[in-house]
């Protein structure tokens, strides 16, 4: 594969790709709810009646609330990265500004035995899968070098 | 309030059958109606317990069934609240009857299911949250289920060992049971040699994915005393309560909590709350209890449901099991039908089974897996997207 592949991510709209990359939600204008993914039409609070939204980059740093891995090939609509299924870590992660968890796969190469709840991590993208011409990128958890847990 | 009284419980045997599924929804219908000593065309009200993954006939499970069992010109409903359906078909019917619209209802859940991993319906649909966990994460059931896990170890110091523990237990309390798909007795050394699927979680430690059927015959308490049932079971809750705002533990098919920013007071836990309403409109509590039903989509997720259900502390879980507590014979048994770590999963039958088991147990009729003496008995289960499901029944 010589040519050259166009970077996308592999949904729109849920985080940037660029060299600080995000997690994108939204937040409530009345009340100041975050969401992620984005809410649109109307605010999930209950005690909210607001319609009106501004888009939020949530933190790129959080703790590890628990984790785990796949040891076997989810099933579609997962689309596997190569022939020979390679297991990959999951993890949740606790952002402590937005007050929430969110769930991500963890950086390739990083394996059960690399993790432990409450450690740092942060926010990279890396390739979910490849089309003929462009790659789709997908936000993953990593932990932070030297971070103490 | 007058009691719904269960008349009669029926179950088509857990298994990989392959087969229609409205064939197990009758066999175990018809075995409700025998048990109840009631003819179907004395059925008011037929309340099915939907699946999706079998076509239209699914979705309108109601009258599926009562199709099969032959029109009569009962009324019908049917409800899909994903694996807490069965309670919320039980739930019309106990309404249809406390309303003072009928007096004998029939409620059947029943599914055929595919082999592996429970996935998502084909097609694209980058709208549905549980289309799109498959595809950007790879989380399966048991990532949420493994996320727990890990987490229990973390803070309270669990054990792989105390997991397999839980479904070594439930392997000694399914033996015997005739409905069971899997009777096969397990030591714990077997179990941590099985292949591990989510870390922790090994494969005989999830909830397998199954074929079966469950039903229940259930008439207003003048009805019963007209037929002449002594000491029914009756119905004393059922919960089928939604989280409250904000949720702040990752759900299955979720990719987050939500934001608890907004909110300053803190809102009981899901998994807590489901039973607490069951527990309140009872007006019984957990020391109240003879047994307990409880999902156990994973060994460990039956120890958080021992907190959830209020039968020990945070954190103590592990010392009521290893007290032999939970296990038949002991203070408060769970799961004695052994669960569904020995049924596998038929996702609108599964809270039915949990109640034909109650019913059983509580009737004395339980055999082999009997709880002495049972008086009083919870089930406890929740359904993706904030179904939740808890049923107190006492005789």
């Amino acid at each position: 594969m010589s040519a050259i592949l166009k970077r996308a991510p592999a949904i729109e709209g849920w985080f940037t790709i660029d060299d600080e990359p995000a997690l994108l939600g939204n937040r409530c204008t009345t009340c100041g709810t975050v969401w992620f993914p984005k809410s649109s039409f109307f605010c999930g609070n209950p005690a909210c009646d607001g319609s009106e939204f501004e888009e939020a980059r949530l933190s790129r740093r959080g703790k590890v609330w628990s984790f785990t891995d796949a040891q076997y090939q989810p099933p579609p609509p997962y689309i596997p990265r190569s022939e020979t299924y390679e297991p990959f870590a999951l993890a949740a992660v606790e952002l402590a500004d937005e007050q929430m968890v969110v769930l991500g796969q963890v950086a390739e190469g990083v394996t059960v035995n690399d993790l432990e709840v409450g450690q740092p991590v942060e926010l990279i993208v890396e390739p979910l899968y490849t089309t003929d011409d462009t790659e789709y990128l997908v936000y993953k958890w990593k932990p932070i070098d030297g971070a103490p847990a | 309030m007058s009691d719904v009284v269960i008349a009669g419980v029926g179950m088509h045997p857990w298994g990989k059958w392959g087969r229609n599924f409205v064939e197990y929804g009758v066999v175990a219908a018809r075995a409700a109606l025998e048990d109840a000593g009631i003819d179907y065309r004395d059925v008011q009200f037929v309340s099915g317990a939907d699946t999706v993954r079998n076509g239209y006939p699914g979705y309108v499970a109601g009258a599926t069934f009562a199709q099969a069992l032959g029109w009569t010109g009962a009324r019908v409903a049917s409800s899909y609240a994903a694996c807490a359906s069965g309670a919320t078909a039980l739930e019309v019917a106990r309404a249809e009857i406390l309303a003072g619209r009928c007096d004998v209802a029939l409620v059947v859940g029943a599914d055929t299911t595919p082999k592996g991993f429970l996935a998502p319906n084909a097609g694209e649909r980058p709208d549905d949250p549980d289309w799109l966990r498959f595809r950007l994460l790879g989380a399966t059931n048991p990532t949420y289920f493994a996320l727990y896990a890990r987490r229990r170890m973390a803070l309270y110091g669990a054990t792989e060992r105390d997991f397999a523990e839980v479904r070594a237990k439930n392997a000694r309390h399914g033996l015997e049971n005739p409905n069971a798909r899997y009777r096969k007795d397990f030591s714990v050394d077997d179990i941590l040699a099985s292949p591990m699927v989510a870390d922790p979680l090994r494969l005989v430690e999830i909830c397998a994915t199954s074929d079966g059927g469950a039903a229940l015959v259930v008439v207003s308490a003048d009805y019963a005393k007209r037929k002449g049932l002594d000491a029914p079971v009756t119905i004393k809750a059922v919960s089928t309560v939604t989280p409250a705002f904000p949720q702040t533990v990752i759900e299955m098919p979720n990719f987050a909590t939500d934001s608890g920013v907004a909110v300053s007071d803190s809102v009981t836990p899901f998994k807590d709350s489901i039973t607490a309403a069951a527990y309140e409109e009872a007006g019984l509590g957990p020391e109240d209890l003879s047994l307990a039903e409880v999902y156990d989509l994973s060994s460990a997720l039956e120890l958080d449901w021992y907190e959830h259900i209020g039968l020990c502390k945070a954190g103590e879980a592990e010392r009521l099991l290893h007290d032999g507590d939970t296990t038949i014979g002991g203070r408060i048994p769970v799961n004695p039908s052994g669960g569904l770590a020995c049924f596998g999963e038929a996702v609108p039958a599964q809270a039915l089974a949990q109640v034909c088991e109650l019913t059983w147990q509580l009737r004395g009729q339980a055999g082999a897996r009997q709880v002495d003496g049972a008086r009083v008995g919870i089930t406890a289960n929740q359904g993706l997207f904030g179904h939740g499901s808890s049923v107190i029944l006492t005789r």
